[in-house]
């Protein structure tokens, strides 16, 4: 799914070197101001670029601005009412579920690819490589490519036609193949930092673990339900949070092979068409408002279902 | 052979038969798509036009019109251009702030810090997608808007990950090297420049790899803030080739393999420190 640069703290994979000695920190060694230098210009940018936009967008929200002019209207909640009442605005979210499933699958592909490869496996870079490498690819360079892909008589028909099945079939020409079909450009290109983050979880796992397992005469299926299904708990539970939010945040891949036609436009997409095409910066406002609280509910809920050892900032 | 599959070696080859075959599949799902843009990038106009398919070998393996139509008709070289001037600053900028934040956050005790240390931590929860219709109004009253300096900017403010990276790697750094500079009658300016960030190699290394790939890649930003020709890196340029190029597969595909070149060869390059990266800015 659409990974989104939201991240959640987690105790990491990949342990950082560890302290030698935790001995006494953070002796008083300088003026009061000193700290205050260095986080001046991190703080600043913070709260210009993440803090004052979510307030203004909360304010915003409440209005019917345009963006542009000068004057401005307090409608209350016209705004949100709208989102929930008007079924063209509401259809979006229907978009959101194909893509939901389309994750179920890709978790589902990565754990099984971060299992075989974690286990003895000849060739195992090249096959790790092979899957991860969609996932650097430019966003722009995979919508073309799979625009050519789906295309009639493009690299699908042409697979297709060596099976000896001939199908003349504009895949992304009716909304819920069209949908499908781009849903699957999402799990092509994210499977693999999915697969990526379990098989460094699951290379994490003593190996000893499997020996005493084998011993016992386990086999591979008893050993992933045992020793690998509760070791890499905690990144399956972020893959899972990363993705219902990533399905509710799609934009790029659809935007830029569909442009949201055909019954493809997605939550993001709509509202920045709102916002940028069609000027109702206070409705699209009110819109990633509900986004954002929909993600925040998501991410509440799954610290409530896991609970994590948080990284201790402090 | 006869198929006694009862016996456990036998099974064990099943097995292992399968399990090969899987990634085999994998591996071809992954890479078709690819090859076909490759292969359509090498043929020429005359040949798409004869309808032979996608996966159809070119008539000439040395075919690089096309990509000189792409550099040169596509304006990539500006984008690339734009693109370099870009990560330069960007890249530089996150190094500087995230190593800053982290060190005032891990070395000192003062007033607010818990305060400082939740306004970043809060901060990772909101997804950047969601409030560019509020941060839209804000760069545009800096005067950023439609200028270089509006993703640089969005790039360096908005990335807490890489405050987390190296918020890790400073708590590794001995407190003990600190103070013994102190005595020296280093004063804190000259403990972050002389011992910290030289120590913070690897995350720098880490967050270089990580940011440069994402901004290398980003194309809601660019899209979003810099509207003018001139003004287009590779995500938008490449995306410009579907009006005049419209269905001259050949060239477009050729414009999507310059793009995608250069991840390639980073990719083989560094393969290693990309995997720890990327895994690390996930689950920090």
């Amino acid at each position: 799914m659409p990974q989104t640069t939201e991240k959640v703290a987690r105790p990491p994979v990949v342990a950082p070197p560890s302290p030698r000695t935790r001995a006494p920190r953070r002796v008083r060694l300088w003026g009061k101001a000193t700290p205050w230098l260095f986080l001046a210009a991190p703080l600043a940018l913070l709260i210009v670029f993440t803090y004052a936009p979510v307030a203004n967008m909360l304010a915003y929200s409440f209005t019917d601005w345009d963006g542009v002019s000068p004057e401005l209207d307090y409608t209350g909640a016209d705004n949100y009412v709208e989102i929930f009442t008007r079924p063209e605005l509401f259809r979006v979210f229907f978009v959101s579920a194909y893509y939901l499933a389309a994750s179920a699958v890709q978790i589902a592909a990565a754990l099984y690819f971060a299992t075989i490869l974690s286990f003895n496996i000849r060739f195992r870079n090249f096959f790790k490589g092979v899957l991860f490498f969609p996932y650097l690819i430019n966003g722009v360079a995979i919508g073309f490519a799979f625009l050519y892909f789906f295309q009639d008589g493009g690299t699908l028909d042409s697979v297709l036609a060596l099976f000896g099945y001939e199908s003349d079939h504009a895949w992304l020409s009716t909304s819920t193949s069209a949908n499908i079909s781009l849903a699957g450009v999402s799990v092509w290109r994210y499977m693999g930092l999915n697969f990526v983050l379990f098989l460094g979880a699951i290379q994490s796992i003593p190996g000893e673990l499997y020996e005493a397992a084998e011993l016992d005469g386990a086999n591979r299926w008893h050993q992933f339900r045992h020793i690998i299904a509760p070791g890499i708990r905690p990144v399956l539970s972020l893959s899972v949070i990363l993705s219902i939010s990533g399905s509710l945040s799609v934009f790029e891949i659809p935007y830029i092979m569909t442009g949201g036609a055909t019954g493809t436009e997605t939550f993001v997409i709509q509202t920045v068409d709102l916002a940028f095409r069609f000027n109702k910066t206070g409705l699209a406002s009110a819109a990633a408002v509900v986004l954002l609280l929909i993600i925040l509910a998501v991410t509440w809920v799954q610290r409530r279902l896991v609970p994590d050892d948080k990284v201790d900032l402090t | 052979m006869t198929l006694a599959l009862s016996t456990p070696v036998v099974r064990r080859q099943v097995a292992r038969t399968l399990t090969y075959l899987s990634l085999v599949l994998a591996s071809a799902v992954v890479l078709l798509p690819l090859l076909a843009v490759l292969l359509t990038s090498l043929k020429t106009e005359r040949q798409m036009a004869d309808d032979s398919g996608a996966l159809t070998l070119p008539d000439n393996l040395l075919n690089f019109e096309n990509y000189v139509t792409a550099f040169q008709d596509g304006e990539m070289l500006a984008a690339f251009g734009n693109t370099a001037f870009i990560l330069f600053f960007a890249i530089t900028g996150t190094v500087l702030i995230g190593s800053m934040a982290a060190y005032a956050i891990d070395r000192f005790t003062f007033r607010f810090r818990k305060l400082v240390v939740a306004l970043f931590l809060i901060a990772t929860l909101v997804p950047g997608v969601t409030t560019q219709v509020a941060t839209f109004q804000i760069v545009d009253s800096f005067g950023m808007f439609d200028t270089l300096w509006a993703p640089i900017a969005l790039y360096m403010g908005t990335d807490i990950v890489s405050i987390y990276i190296f918020l890790q790697f400073v708590r590794s750094i001995p407190i003990s090297l600190d103070e013994s500079a102190r005595l020296d009658g280093a004063n804190a300016f000259t403990i972050y420049r002389k011992i910290v960030l030289p120590l913070l190699k690897p995350a720098v290394a880490t967050v270089v790899i990580v940011k440069g790939i994402t901004v290398y890649n980003d194309f809601y930003i660019p899209f979003l803030y810099m509207p003018s020709d001139d003004r287009g890196v590779i995500s938008t340029s490449l995306f410009r080739f579907k009006g005049p190029f419209g269905a001259h597969w050949e060239t477009i595909s050729a414009g999507a393999v310059l793009v995608i070149l250069p991840t390639l060869i980073v990719f083989l390059a560094l393969q290693r420190f990309i995997y720890n990266g990327f895994t690390r800015g996930a689950t920090k």
